[in-house]
């Protein structure tokens, strides 16, 4: 590393308010579906039986659309509290992952900005942010602002799907149940292609198909990251050492 | 908008969904406040990061319906010609809602 690259580096986790306003912007128009999904959510919740405050008040504080989803088959008189926790945990277990991946860029933060900029941590606005890092872009506008814009939207849906949840009962037909996987797809093909990466992914997909197949309910994103992450570990040192 | 009665679990229930959800925003960083960043740790999250996307989308690729293969195909080709993840991206979609009519 040469010290260019270092000074580099330290600006990259910049954070002000102009960059805060650019990655809600750039993460207006996935917001947008949001509204939809939190709709489908805010439908779905209703015919479960949660009351209208708590539904928007879960949405709120709570923040995870799949584990979300995930609660409301669990919901009913007798709410089986252990399974709760463990599924939402487990489902969003990659939240710790991407917690790691960005703390080269948040460590340098003091702990007020570090934790309050991951409040708003999902998968859309850490996958842009990681991606401006990789590109030599500070990512951490995108990942507050990005993140202020797909938490608004996603309330705000929620909210809307109480009244008009009816309206997107079928989101599928539409196809915008594939909007997170395609976003998340291009985000993908988009970023760096060489032979290791794609040694990389495909132990990912490998290790997540397994795990999706033989292992408990929802461990496939961490089993395959980890795989992915050993990969470039060992493959990485390899390199550094020729 | 309902006042909330009558279910004062319900509430109870959703604070520790928040509870649970933020340990797993914080925990990563937490955790890595303790290791310092070197080398080979920033190859392994460098590693990792495209991995999680991966391991995401896999399962959806392989049990997905055909909408769904044909949405991300779609994606995955607009993305290495165009370069551009906004074609890209509606694309996808408009193929899977194409698919699904028919």
């Amino acid at each position: 590393m040469t010290n260019e690259m270092a000074s580099e580096e330290a600006a990259l986790h910049r954070l002000d308010g102009a960059l805060t306003w650019q990655g809600f912007r750039e993460l207006l128009p996935i917001s947008l579906f949001v509204i939809v999904f939190g709709a489908a959510f805010g439908l779905a919740a209703t015919q479960a039986g949660l009351s209208d405050a708590s539904i928007v008040i879960m949405s709120a504080l709570v923040f995870a659309g799949a584990a979300q989803f995930a609660s409301l088959e669990l919901w009913g008189p007798h709410i089986p509290l252990f399974t709760m926790m463990l599924t939402v945990f487990a489902i969003n277990a990659r939240h710790l992952l991407m917690g790691a991946t960005l703390s080269p860029w948040l460590q340098p933060l003091k702990p007020a900005k570090r934790y309050g900029v991951m409040l708003v941590a999902s998968d859309a606005n850490w996958a842009m942010a990681m991606q401006a890092f990789s590109q030599g872009r500070p990512g951490l506008g995108l990942l507050l602002g990005g993140g202020i814009a797909l938490w608004s939207f996603w309330v705000l849906g929620t909210w809307l799907g109480l009244y008009f949840g009816n309206a997107v009962s079928n989101p599928a037909s539409l196809g915008l149940d594939m909007v997170m996987g395609c976003f998340l797809l291009a985000m993908v093909v988009g970023s760096e292609k060489n032979l290791r990466m794609l040694v990389i992914w495909a132990v990912a997909a490998g290790a997540s198909l397994l795990a999706y197949r033989y292992l408990p309910e929802n461990s496939h994103v961490v089993v395959g990251a980890i795989a992915g992450g050993l990969v470039g570990l060992f493959w990485g040192s390899r390199d550094h050492e020729h | 908008m309902s006042i909330e009665t009558g279910n004062p679990s319900a509430l109870a229930i959703i604070l520790i969904m928040a509870v649970v959800t933020l340990v797993t925003r914080w925990g990563g960083v937490f955790a890595m406040s303790f290791v310092p960043i070197g080398y080979r740790v920033k190859r392994f999250i460098h590693a990792m990061s495209g991995s999680v996307l991966v391991a995401l989308l896999a399962p959806l690729a392989i049990t997905g319906d055909n909408g769904a293969r044909l949405a991300l195909l779609t994606t995955a080709v607009i993305m290495l010609t165009l370069k551009k993840p906004l074609p890209a991206i509606a694309g996808g979609i408009l193929v899977a809602a194409l698919f699904r009519q028919m």
